[in-house]
Parts: C-alpha cells; structure tokens; sequence
C-alpha cells in the first residue's frame, strides 16, 4: 500500500471560520491607523521645527474633516487595540503569590488603572482641563 | 434513553482511489448521551466498515480523537451530538496532511515535540539512593497547567500562524518546553532556548490566542508563548548590555 497524504490548502477563508480569527484581524489592522497617525505626529514636528507659518499649516491640516473622520477611527483602533492588548496582559505577565497566582482581573485591572493615569497626566499636561 | 435521527457529512480521502477529499453524508439514529465518536464508530461498525480515524481511551486522557467538528478543532469523544443542530460536518484536524479519511499525518508535531527537549534534564543529577528531586506546593503549581497537556494538536489546527507558517514549532510545543523550564528541578532552558527562541519558535506567534480558547484540558500555550518571548527579551538586554550579570 503506497502512501500520499494529501496537504489541504490554507486560503484567507481562515480570517472568517470564527469570530475570534476576525477580532484578531481587527486587532492587527488597528496598526495601520496607529501608524498613520505616528506618521502625522512625526510630520506634525517636522513643522514645528520649520516655524510659525509651517506649524499653522499643519493645525489647518488637522482642522479638516478628512483628519476629524482619521482621527475618531485612529482613536477607536487605538482604544481596541488597547483594551484587547490590556485584557490578554495576564498570560503575557502571570504574578505568583505563594502557591497561587494573582487574579486576572488585578493584572489588567493595574494596566487599565495605569493607562487612565497616563491619559489623564497626557490631557492634564496638553491644557485639557 | 431518548434516541434521534441525525446526519454526519464526513471528509473521505483514500489515497490509493482519490485525487482529493469528498464528504460523504451519513444519516443514522443516536442516542441523547453519544459523542461524535460514538457515531463514527457507530457507523463503521453498521454502516460503513471503511471509515477510517484514529481514537483509543474515549475519555479526553490519549488525546488520539483530535477532528474538526463544524470547522472547530474538538476532540471527538468530547464532542456531544446534542450540542449540535443539523448537520454536523467533521474533517481531519486542519494544516496536517490527510494520511486517509479522518487520520491525519503527524510527523511534523512529533518531531517538534523532539525538538524541544520535553523531559527533565536535572539541575543536579542525584545518584538514585540520594532520594527523590522534591518540590513545594508553589512550584508545582507555578508549571502544572501545562502538564496536562496531551498532545492532542488541537492547538496546532487552530492556530492560523502554524497553518501559514508550517516550520513554527508551534503552541504545544512551546507550551511543554515552557512546563520544564518552568520546573524547580530543571536545568534545561539552554538546551532548549536555541529551538523556542528563534524566528520559527516563540516569535513567529501574533498571539491570536486560539490555541488557548480550544484546548480540550484547558491549557494555555499562548500564556507560555508571550512567557517565552518576555524572558527570551531579558535574556538579550542581559547579554548585549548588561553581559556582567549574565555570569
């Protein structure tokens, strides 16, 4: 009896077999717009460097609803990004205490708190309130 | 014992008459407390004597049973039929080549598994009359959910990087090289970084994290991967900048 197994081919129908492969899709299509938005903050200080009337251009650029639209997606991916990256954080960073391990929810939980801290000191600093 | 009619669509290859794979239907009658298992032994034992799988304990320990039911890595003799509603379609575990119907080719775990080294290597080796290698509660547990794991592959079907990338060693593998480092009396993770260290170990993983979501003995490979990838990351800072603490 001779053998030939035969290799089934894997296709992009993968992304859509389970939920979960989709949220991990949108977990890493969300790069694309942190990217981009790394890529405007880099352009941001390149005209700041340039002076007054290069920096004016730039917040004029930000003004624009296209950049509004940007900027609402690039948040929402961020923040997805953000929350999924944060609640995976336990697996990544296991904490054990004696014979047990400390809960899932206090591992995300401390990023989460952190997060909120950092944010509000970005704002705080940026005159935001 | 409630009894109910039910239809099973299951891949068929047999390499010495077919070009490719084609589902088969099968209708039979089941009873309410039957596995996927039951009805494919079912049917080879009344129906059709050629079907071909692999099972042995029937009790979630051998980890032989490993399909896709409704495109979902289970294993089959913890599949329940009255979970499922119409037709239940069941194939040969994914990204492995079909060996004929539903057993599939598993060499490239096994050698893997290899690989890896999963097995103590001492710290310091005891001659036999010296006694047992002891261990505190807190060790154990800091390793034990890995050890459960029995090989079944359910991970390696789920995970879309293994599927794409058939060199990455993959989420088991990694999974019980992480259990024995992780081990008190293990002094191994050097032998073993080489394999689980490199671009085809830990870090051809994106943590999608399905490996995790359909181990059958709730195990968590994707857990010990980012672990490796963490110490694998202190190791380098250690080596290329700080090479005196590395003695």
């Amino acid at each position: 009896m001779s053998r030939k197994p035969y290799v089934r081919p894997v296709t992009a129908e993968w992304i859509f077999r389970h939920p979960r492969y989709v949220r991990y899709m949108v977990r890493e299509f969300s790069c694309l717009f942190i990217g981009s938005w790394t890529l405007l903050m880099v352009w941001g200080l390149k005209q700041l460097a340039e002076g007054r009337a290069a920096w004016s251009v730039f917040l004029d650029v930000l003004k624009t609803p296209e950049s509004v639209v940007f900027h609402v997606l690039a948040l929402a991916f961020a923040a997805y990004h953000s929350v999924t990256w944060f609640r995976l954080a336990p697996k990544a960073l296991p904490v054990q205490r004696g014979e047990d391990f400390v809960a899932d929810g206090v591992i995300s939980g401390a990023h989460f708190a952190v997060w909120a801290v950092l944010s509000a000191a970005v704002l705080l600093l940026a005159g935001a309130f | 014992m409630s009894e109910r009619a039910i239809e099973l669509e299951v891949l068929r290859y047999n390499p010495e008459t077919d070009r490719e794979p084609a589902f088969q239907r099968y209708a039979i009658t089941c009873r309410e407390e039957w596995v996927v298992l039951d009805a494919l032994n079912h049917i080879k034992e009344n129906v059709d004597p050629t079907l071909s799988y692999r099972w042995s304990c029937h009790m979630a320990v051998c980890g032989s049973c490993g399909m896709m039911i409704n495109g979902e890595p289970k294993l089959a003799c913890k599949a329940f039929l009255r979970e499922y509603t119409g037709v239940i379609r069941v194939e040969p575990l994914r990204h492995f080549p079909v060996e004929r119907d539903l057993v599939t080719v598993i060499d490239d775990f096994m050698e893997k598994l290899k690989r890896v080294r999963p097995y103590l290597m001492p710290k310091d080796v005891k001659a036999l009359e010296a006694g047992e290698y002891r261990q505190t509660p807190a060790q154990l547990n800091r390793f034990k959910q890995y050890s459960m794991c029995i090989n079944c592959m359910l991970c390696y079907a789920a995970c879309p990087e293994y599927g794409l990338i058939p060199k990455y060693i993959g989420p088991a593998a990694i999974a019980l090289a992480h259990r024995w480092n992780q081990d008190s009396r293990d002094g191994g993770r050097a032998a073993r970084q080489p394999e689980i260290a490199a671009t085809e170990g830990a870090w051809e993983c994106s943590f999608v994290g399905a490996c995790s979501e359909v181990c059958p003995e709730h195990v968590d490979p994707a857990g010990a991967i980012q672990q490796v990838k963490i110490k694998s990351t202190v190791d380098w800072y250690q080596e290329h900048l700080m090479p005196w603490l590395k003695k």
